[in-house]
């Protein structure tokens, strides 16, 4: 079986604190997969080496097949590794479609153009277009995205992180922080994603984390602690223990 | 008044961000008034003083101003140096035009511009790797120490630049080979005016680009643009030398139109100058650079004139109004009227 994604004994230590444990993990093609675990278990450490953000302290990371441990956080995203941030990251002066329209023109090496005014790619604004459509922000596309509700913007995460086409897309808590009545759009947008990307979802929401996850991962203080089906992992009295026992279930 | 919900992808989005680069009925007064200026202030008309020499210094301030709005309005890079790549550009067309004496090609100007132009540019691509990391202060402090050592460097080097007393006989031949510098200035003028207007129009395309647009992006938010792939240091350094050799066009302009180099115009309050004229015209805008110069330079003629020793206590009391209650300077201020205007003529 071939893997989007492979970890091999990723280790990660700030000062003396070990953030990261000899983290091995193998992500297949189009897979559904969460990673949960406690606060502080080190999800986002482990989704910042994924990413580029964080150099591992050893070990390897390979992306379908090639070791991609020593590449920027750019070259990563251009090789079709995407993400949203757990804290919305976005560019409150631009647009909805400004912000996608520079996203897909990175993607497809067109935007170190400097004379040509911005629009004059028809395929690459009418893609932006259509790619906020299909997230259900096509009518805020031109309004001021600091303006936007959290929902709306929350969405624009996803959209900002799928114009890339990307093989691999790490959504860190799509939800969080979004009022219930704007919560269903955004988890129909995740469940629409399509097969072609291998998802992974750090969540703390236990609702959504079964909903969308056929595997899971459990990371505690850095280390796998186990992984599973999702319905492996519900029924895993250790996993009640260690995670479920000492958090909250659900959230929402 | 019902609107129509788009229908369609694209559905004349792209046509409407076409439009936004487009050019609007204002720019066009503006750049005409401009014209209109050589014959008001140009010794056309009697009982009109000349001021051309003036208006000439104002448009190489705004060409600066405008070099740094590049950087800071855009891009987001606060910087207190540019003065440095000011100067720079000064001294390299009044020293090329010196060696020249008033002969073709060094004492040419155009292309004394372009070789200001490309040693600022080069000084600009140089010192821009140090500016990509740190916090605002890490770059005040960089470009600031910069400005210092090329200023103390032109001090220095009395051989080369004339030290303290600043360069003498620069000869500066015609334009074009076809238009000479006169007394009342109306060639600096128009020769000014042109220049501004080219280094204008590349701006304008710049900002109005997908490239000008990722420099927005990086203002906005460094760490979203990287990962959405926009490589953030290359364009950094790109957009600074860019607004480093406009820069140098700038002091070359002054140097050749008053056909003299002196340490005043590598000095640090060039820099400083330049940035509180761009705040005070707004940052963001390209033309706030061009309105802060004339406003600068016109309420230092008018007020100097009134009480010469306070003049810098009226303008700060505007500049600290302006900063408290308008954002985006001058322009701010005009874009809050339009947009009250607009409201007002929406309304039922």
């Amino acid at each position: 079986m071939s893997f989007v994604l492979e970890t091999q004994g990723l280790c990660k230590s700030f000062g003396g604190i070990i953030a990261t444990d000899n983290v091995s993990f193998q992500l297949p093609a189009g897979a559904r997969h969460a990673l949960i675990g406690p606060n502080g278990a080190g999800k986002t450490t482990f989704v910042n080496q994924l990413t580029g953000v964080l150099t591992p302290t050893s070990g390897k990371i390979l992306f379908q097949g090639e070791d991609i441990t020593g590449w920027s956080v750019r070259r990563r995203a251009t090789a079709g590794i995407a993400r949203t941030f757990q804290i919305n990251q976005l560019f409150a002066d631009l647009t909805p479609l400004e912000s996608v329209v520079l996203a897909i023109s990175e993607r497809e090496n067109a935007a170190s153009e400097w004379f040509k005014p911005l629009g004059s790619r028809a395929d690459i604004v009418d893609e932006a277009c259509a790619l906020l459509d299909t997230l259900g922000i096509g009518d805020v596309r031109e309004s001021r995205v600091g303006a936007l509700p959290y929902g709306k913007q929350r969405l624009l995460e996803i959209a900002l992180a799928l114009a890339a086409k990307p093989k691999l897309l790490l959504l860190d808590e799509p939800a969080a922080g979004v009022p219930e009545s704007e919560r269903e759009q955004i988890l129909d947008v995740v469940a629409r994603l399509p097969d072609s990307v291998a998802l992974v979802l750090i969540e703390h929401d236990m609702h959504l984390v079964f909903r969308f996850a056929k595997t899971i991962s459990v990371l505690v203080n850095g280390a796998l602690f186990c992984e599973g089906t999702a319905e492996e992992i519900a029924r895993d009295p250790r996993v009640r223990q260690v995670y479920l026992g000492e958090e909250d279930v659900g959230h929402g | 008044m019902s609107m129509t919900q788009p229908t369609k992808p694209g559905d004349g989005a792209g046509a409407r961000m076409l439009a936004g680069a487009g050019w609007r009925w204002y720019e066009v007064l503006f750049w005409l008034a401009a014209i209109g200026l050589f014959f008001i202030f140009g010794d056309f008309i009697p009982g009109i003083p000349t001021r051309l020499m003036l208006l000439s210094e104002i448009i190489s301030l705004g060409l600066l101003a405008l070099s740094i709005d590049l950087v800071l309005g855009y891009a987001g890079v606060v910087t207190l140096g540019q003065g440095a790549f000011f100067g720079l550009g000064s001294y390299v067309a009044g020293i090329m035009a010196k060696a020249g004496m008033g002969a073709f090609p060094l004492s040419d100007p155009l292309i004394g511009l372009a070789a200001a132009a490309a040693v600022s540019g080069l000084a600009g691509f140089i010192t821009s790797f140090l500016v990509l990391r740190g916090s605002d202060l890490t770059r005040l402090m960089v470009t600031l120490g910069v400005a210092l050592i090329l200023a103390e460097l032109a001090n220095q080097m009395r051989w080369l630049t004339g030290g303290a007393d600043g360069l003498q006989g620069v000869i500066m031949g015609p334009v074009l080979g076809q238009w000479d510098f006169d007394l009342w200035g109306r060639t600096a003028y128009l020769y000014s005016l042109a220049v501004l207007f080219i280094c204008f129009w590349i701006s304008r395309r710049i900002v109005n680009s997908t490239f000008g647009l990722s420099l927005k992006a990086i203002k906005g938010n460094a760490l979203r643009a990287r990962a959405i792939g926009v490589p953030v240091n290359a364009r950094l350094i790109a957009i600074y030398t860019i607004a480093a050799a406009i820069a140098g066009v700038a002091g070359a302009l002054l140097a050749q139109t008053t056909q003299s180099a002196s340490p005043d115009m590598i000095a640090f309050h060039r820099s400083a100058d330049a940035l509180l004229i761009l705040v005070f015209g707004g940052a963001g805008y390209l033309y706030g650079g061009l309105i802060g110069a004339g406003l600068f330079r016109v309420m230092q003629d008018v007020i100097g004139g009134i009480t010469l020793q306070y003049w810098q206590f009226w303008l700060g009391l505007v500049l600290v109004l302006l900063v408290l209650f308008v954002r985006g300077g001058v322009i701010g201020l005009l874009e809050g009227w339009r947009d009250r205007m607009t409201r007002k003529g929406d309304a039922p």
